[in-house]
């Protein structure tokens, strides 16, 4: 077709008569004049014969070119033509001939057999024939494409070790499906990865929305394929890529007019042809910089596509500095380039009509060539592709698109990465990355590993030698690395942030996991405030008939009306309901149902998900009213906030309160609407605990509401004068469970002391004096089981207890938080809480208290977990009660719980390429609709310990050691936890200097991905929960340990390892800017002493609190500028808030504060601490690289470990 | 000829079924525990919440009550033999009487109600020790019912049981002390599991 523009008119209007009558193109051309010869764009493409396909036909004295679609053999013969050998194929004679010959020659040949030899670079063009596709549909596809699909391939795959990886569900199923032009997109697959999240094979229609918050995740992936690329951008792919992906529109248009945008956008369509364009304007345009685009979409449906295929290259522009954002374009363009044929030739045929076409077709890929390197390229390509596509107009398209991709990666690949390979080899590696990793940096010397970067899996396993590598911190935040998947599952892939394992490649048997003696297991953040979930209403939830796994975007689709489970291979019929598409509003793509775009998704269950009425949220509160709780004060503050958002609770018109207070008797409060004020009732029969009026004790909020306002109002001074001390807490629970049973819901217990009074009393246990010295910490676990059992009776009823504990003394936190703990609520503790003694610790209580009222809420919850068959779940972590092997059972889930499980390998994993894991939350929405809230993570199975070890996450890893330890100084002893703790990173490095280097050297060695380890190992002893030696309270400790279990791995980590930053040089450079704000970005510093200097100041972010050391010498300007002192000494001891100051030092400051605390859902207490403060000794054991009295400087633990390990 | 440790053996017999019945019975209730996920439509429901706790928890409560009986007749075994002084079967005995001490000053759970706590029975990991552990005992006492059964009618023939045949064959009672030891290391091996560090 792209030829036929050229041709005038009339001579168009023959060639279709001459069509229509029968005629083959060969003919055609003879009619016209042309002797077996297209003219395509002033170049001439041969058109030898077609040959019988047997041996006898071949003879030694010639070449032959075979097109099997998805290859292209050139067979040449013993004796061939010698003019033919130097002239086309670049050897002086026969024998010279590569046996892995790929190169552009080949392609170039393939073209025309005869044709004029293209002298292109033919090591450059990556693109060569070598990749026989995996199974690239070529059916549609003349010989031409095949080529395409094939080097899209490579770059994709290669770069990404996609190799093995293929076979990917997805894609495979896609592939399988017969015939069908929906179908096709599979072949896309490949290329994909490369594209914008929305041209992810997947759905980019359907995805709508999701994608355009995704846009980052695509960089990311980006990321991967291109870590060369990196070396340049450096780290920070995410800012970068978009920024670059915009401009290039821009440019583009200007010069190159429609043509590049035109054949993204047909990359995109190329394989949805048959797909309704509808929804990919949708889908697409969102992304697009809408205004370059506008231009370019009137001439077709192309142009959305654009902005995917621009977002993808936009690292290249990183690397290339020269282009700059010309340079952005290319990234686009290159794929024109290969795909040329594709890119350019639409725009040909469609733009010709408008446009001088031939001129720029050829202008717009030696634009882009820069790129490549290949200019050369890309000239014969077009031209070429030109020829193809007269066959098919339509399909041809579709194909090209991945075409682009690979072109364009595999030479940056090839030319970055590998400089030491020769020039073909560039080729044969992509086919082959995957086993890379595995080999290769095991073999590799450091060094030299360093320089192999071609997949994102030998920098993690980059040697590091502890000893003498100091500054091991990345200077922001510790990023989990990403699985090694084919990147349009890895787009789609669960966020880390939701859902991450501590091992990203799995290991294939128990056996190899042992042997890398790391965990395994599964961290989870399943409620998680989301700025973008997709929400489902549907009156089939689709799920696994026999394992009862909710459709994810894991699955793989045999055909339209089949999927294969991806937990049990079980293949299930697609339900009618699901062939139709709510988002596209198109009949027959089931794989493009948001439920199979999104790894993360909520549905809105059908009735059949619910036995009894979804419950209305219900909160009791249980107040403590003694004469030791009313002098703390608590009760203003808790009534002054409840007063203050009484109508943010979150709930819908049904939602329910009521109030109890408790000292030596429960009282109850009596609110019904009838009354003209609340009644106290007052029950003092703590032993056989009742409810004095059922009815009336829980009462409708909005009914209420007045009543409400008037008991918070007087509560405070109800209690003015009590002199009563004892605590009668355990039938104040037994009367709040009564209470919530008939309903479910939530009970908040306000706690100051030690109950001493009826069930569930406690004697202190903590002798202070053994608090440093004692070699065992005693009294872990609970005294009584009191608590535990209410707990259980409470999850049964659907009832959680949310603790706060404000105290100065021992409240025996290890019993009182096994209310919490088993009813899945949640603990705060306020040590030393006092009103006016400890204003930090009101603020903070107020805070907390706020967000606690506010977040979102599920009621009558159950979380399970389900895994791929062959893995098996064995242990939880967090607050809940398991009620089956797989099944959490949460009367309330909370949007700050974190999960974490351990599994293990039960059988072996031989064949499969990944797995995957699910957690679906089923839980009651405060407005009372009962959701589904279903997170998928697919992982690769690896067989080798190198790969185990690439992938490992140490964060993860960190956290669920933390977890484990915490299970275990309870069951045995604290000693014990430390020794396992510090067992296991002696234990993974020694496996992994025995078993995966293979050069022995000197030192402490480790894999880049685990530097951090020994490092937050070191951390984990001397945390607060774990530290020995050091005065610790008791309930200090087992709030820590709490925290440790039921936080998320994001705060959890910072509580580990606080981060240090130096603020007394903010700058603008390299600031965040959000919303307007500019948040400036210091560097991570190590936690030592060392690091810290008199003349600066040093803001420590350790999650809960937040420390800023102030030098002695500090500069002035900080001190008058940000803290409003005129010098050091008048800095107050108690500072606990930074002033709101008029200058730009303060600004950064406190902007920075400010986002550090917006970061995590509770809030965090800032001191400013001077040498004489007292706090500055907690300040100073958060300097976890130096030596205590009591504990190993890093450089020591480190030693420690190193001897261990070469043991 | 009935002595003493005939006696001993003939009541020795009784409560091993006994003891086999209660193994029977915690490999039943473990199963029924896990059973639950079996169950279709969702436990998601709260209903089903309710049952299934109290399901648990009766369960546990039994198998609770069972602990005690089970350490006693046990160790009931162990005393009766060192009086009647059948060696052997002391040997054979002891292992399971040490591991069951240090199973009940030991429990892994954190409550002073010993084993079976209904909060951490459903992990996983305790499950399948807990499953593991009520299958290897009843294969024990199986055994053991049917070396006591021997040893019953070979003392009351002969009167005194080291004399007999068994003690010149080593081979034999090679064979049959094998057992016995097999059943003592593998609930240390599980218990190892009990606790995967790592």
């Amino acid at each position: 077709m792209a030829k036929t523009k050229e041709l005038s008119k009339d001579v168009r209007d023959k060639i279709v008569d001459l069509h229509k009558a029968g005629m083959g193109y060969k003919n055609i051309a003879k009619q016209l004049g042309e002797k077996g010869a297209l003219n395509i764009i002033e170049r001439t493409i041969p058109q030898p014969r077609v040959q019988q396909l047997s041996v006898e036909k071949l003879s030694r004295e010639g070449a032959f070119l075979m097109d099997t679609g998805s290859v292209i053999y050139l067979w040449t013969g013993r004796n061939c033509n010698p003019n033919f050998l130097t002239q086309v194929l670049g050897v002086p004679k026969y024998a010279a001939l590569s046996q892995n010959m790929m190169s552009s020659t080949g392609f170039s040949s393939q073209n025309g057999a005869g044709g004029p030899p293209y002298a292109n670079g033919p090591s450059q063009n990556p693109v060569a024939l070598k990749p026989p596709g995996p199974g690239y549909n070529m059916a549609h596809q003349t010989p031409y494409n095949p080529m395409q699909a094939k080097s899209p391939m490579p770059p994709g795959l290669g770069l990404y070790n996609s190799g093995p990886y293929q076979p990917i569900p997805p894609v495979s199923s896609y592939q399988s499906l017969p015939g069908q032009p929906m179908l096709n997109r599979p072949p896309m697959g490949p290329p994909q990865p490369m594209t914008p999240p929305q041209s992810a094979s997947p759905g980019p229609g359907p995805r709508m929305p999701p994608a355009q918050a995704t846009p980052p995740p695509p960089v990311s992936a980006n990321n991967y394929q291109y870590p060369p690329a990196w070396q340049y951008g450096g780290p920070p792919p995410i800012g970068a890529p978009h920024p670059m992906a915009i401009p290039p529109l821009g440019p583009v248009a200007n010069h190159v007019t429609s043509s590049p945008s035109l054949a993204p956008p047909q990359a995109s369509s190329a394989g949805y042809s048959a797909a309704p364009p509808p929804v990919f304007h949708n889908a697409m345009q969102p992304l697009g910089p809408p205004t370059s685009l506008h231009g370019y979409t009137q001439q077709g449906s192309a142009p959305p596509p654009m902005n995917p295929m621009a977002a993808p290259h936009s690292y290249q522009p990183g690397m290339r500095a020269p282009y700059g954002p010309p340079p952005s374009m290319r990234p686009t363009p290159p794929p024109t380039g290969p795909p040329m044929g594709n890119a350019t030739p639409p725009l040909g045929p469609k733009t010709d009509g408008n446009m001088p076409t031939p001129g720029n077709g050829a202008q717009v890929p030696n634009s882009f060539d820069h790129l490549e390197t290949g200019p050369k390229m890309t000239g014969p390509l077009p031209p070429q592709q030109p020829g193809p596509p007269a066959r098919h107009m339509g399909l041809s398209y579709p194909s090209l698109p991945p075409g682009y991709q690979n072109t364009s990666a595999p030479p940056n690949a090839s030319t970055m990465h590998h400089p030491m390979q020769p020039s073909t080899q560039p080729y044969s590696h992509a086919p082959q990355p995957y086993q890379q990793p595995s080999a290769g940096p095991a073999q590799l010397s450091p060094s030299l590993a360093g320089l192999s970067l071609q997949s994102q899996t030998p920098e993690a396993l980059r040697v590091v030698n502890l000893l003498q590598e100091r500054n091991l911190l990345p200077p922001g935040p510790v990023t989990p690395p990403t699985p090694c998947l084919p990147q349009d599952l890895q787009k789609i892939n669960c966020h880390p942030d939701v859902f991450r394992s501590t091992l990203t490649s799995i290991p294939q048997t128990q056996s190899l996991l042992n042997k890398a003696k790391l965990p395994l297991g599964l961290l989870l953040h399943p409620f998680k405030d989301l700025s973008q979930l997709p929400v489902v209403t549907s009156s089939t939830i689709v799920r696994c008939r026999s394992c009862r796994t909710y459709i994810n975007p894991f699955v793989t689709f045999l055909d339209q009306r089949r999927w294969k489970c991806n937990l049990c291979y079980r293949v299930n019929d697609v339900p009618e309901e699901f062939m139709y598409n709510p988002v596209s509003r198109s009949y027959g793509e089931p794989h493009k149902r948001p439920e199979v775009q999104n790894a993360t998704i909520e549905f809105i269950a059908p009735s059949e998900y619910m036995l009894r009425p979804p419950q209305p949220a219900v909160y009791l509160i249980v107040l403590d009213v003694s004469h030791n709780a009313v002098e703390t004060g608590y009760l203003d503050v808790v009534c002054q906030s409840l007063l203050e958002n009484i109508n943010a609770l979150p709930g819908d018109s049904r939602t329910k309160i009521g109030f109890i207070t408790f000292d030596s008797t429960i009282h109850f409060y009596n609110l019904q609407e009838t009354l003209s004020q609340p009644q106290m009732l007052i029950v003092s029969d703590i032993e056989d605990i009742f409810l004095p009026t059922p009815d009336s004790l829980l009462v409708n909020l909005n009914e209420c509401k007045e009543l409400v306002q008037d008991l918070l109002k007087s509560l405070p001074q109800m209690f003015g004068k009590t002199m009563e001390t004892q605590s009668a807490l355990g039938p104040a629970l037994q009367a709040a469970f009564k209470l919530l049973s008939p309903t479910g819901g939530r009970v908040s217990v306000f706690q100051t002391q030690l109950p001493s009074l009826g069930v569930g009393a406690l004697k202190s246990r903590e002798d202070p004096n053994q608090r440093a010295s004692a070699k065992d910490i005693q009294h872990l676990s609970p005294a009584t089981d009191f608590y535990k059992k209410l707990a259980l009776d409470c999850s049964g009823q659907q009832v959680a207890v949310d603790l706060f504990l404000l105290s100065s003394q021992y409240c025996d936190l290890a019993s009182l938080g096994c209310i919490s703990r088993y009813s899945a609520g949640s603990v705060y503790y306020y040590p030393s809480y006092h009103q006016q003694h400890n204003p930090a610790g009101v603020e903070c209580f107020q805070k907390d208290l706020k967000r606690y009222l506010t977040r979102k809420i599920g009621f009558e919850a159950v979380m399970r977990i389900r895994c791929t068959k062959g893995l098996s779940i064995h242990t939880f972590h967090g607050n809940f009660f398991v009620r089956s092997t797989d099944l959490l059972s949460l009367p309330n889930v909370n949007p700050d719980a974190g999960f974490a499980v351990q599994m293990s390998i039960e059988e072996n994993l031989v064949d499969m390429q990944s797995v995957s894991f699910q957690a679906a939350l089923l839980y009651t929405s405060s407005k009372g609709e009962r959701r589904i809230r279903v997170h998928t993570m697919c992982l690769p199975v690896v067989n080798s310990l190198s790969d185990i070890f690439a992938g490992a996450d140490v964060q993860a890893i960190t956290g669920l050691l933390a977890s484990m330890a915490v299970d275990r100084s309870v069951t045995a002893s604290l000693s014990d936890a430390r020794d396992a703790m510090t067992n296991a990173s002696i234990d993974s490095l020694t496996s992994y200097r025995t078993s995966v280097l293979t050069i022995q050297q000197p030192g402490l060695l480790a894999p880049a991905c685990l530097r951090l380890f020994p490092l937050y190992i070191l951390a984990l002893l001397k945390q607060k929960a774990f530290r020995t030696g050091t005065s610790t309270r008791l309930d200090d400790r087992v709030f820590a340990m709490c925290q440790l279990k039921y936080q998320p791995l994001a705060y959890v980590m910072l509580m580990i390892h606080p981060a240090l930053y130096r603020v007394d040089d903010l700058t603008d450079e390299g600031a965040l800017n959000i919303i307007e704000r500019t948040i400036p970005q210091p560097r991570v510093q190590q936690l030592s002493v060392e690091k810290l200097s008199r003349e600066g100041a040093f803001l420590m972010d350790a999650g809960s609190v937040i420390y800023l050391w102030i030098g002695r010498n500090c500069n002035p300007n900080f001190l008058t500028q940000v803290l409003g002192v005129p010098n050091y000494a008048a800095l107050s001891q108690n500072m606990n808030m930074l002033p709101e100051l008029d200058t730009a030092e303060s600004q950064r400051t406190r902007a920075f504060v400010g986002w550090l605390r917006e970061q995590r859902p509770f809030f965090p207490i800032l001191h400013v601490i001077r040498d004489e403060s007292p706090l500055k000794a907690s300040f100073l054991q958060n300097m976890i690289e130096d030596r205590t009295e009591s504990a190993l400087s890093y450089y020591e633990f480190l030693l420690h470990v190193q001897q261990q390990v070469s043991k | 000829m009935f002595t003493f440790a005939a006696f001993c053996y003939m009541l020795s017999l009784v409560l091993c079924a006994s003891l086999i019945f209660f193994a029977i019975w915690h490999i039943t209730a473990f199963d029924e525990l896990q059973a639950d996920f079996k169950v279709p439509i969702d436990q998601g429901n709260p209903l089903h919440a309710r049952e299934r706790l109290r399901n648990i928890e009766r369960i546990c409560c039994l198998l609770r009550k069972l602990v005690l009986p089970e350490y006693s007749i046990h160790g009931l075994f162990c005393i009766m033999f060192l009086c009647a002084q059948e060696w052997l079967t002391v040997g054979l005995n002891i292992p399971l009487f040490f591991y069951n001490t240090w199973r009940y000053f030991h429990s892994p759970t954190d409550t002073k109600e010993l084993l079976y706590d209904p909060a951490s029975v459903m992990n996983g990991d305790t499950l399948k020790f807990c499953q593991k552990e009520a299958w290897c005992k009843m294969s024990f006492f199986v055994l053991s019912f049917f070396y006591y059964l021997y040893c019953m009618v070979y003392s009351l023939q002969t009167g005194n049981l080291s004399d007999s045949w068994l003690f010149q064959m080593p081979i034999l009672s090679a064979r049959i002390t094998q057992q016995p030891l097999g059943e003592r290391i593998s609930p240390a091996c599980s218990f190892h599991s009990l606790y995967p560090w790592i």
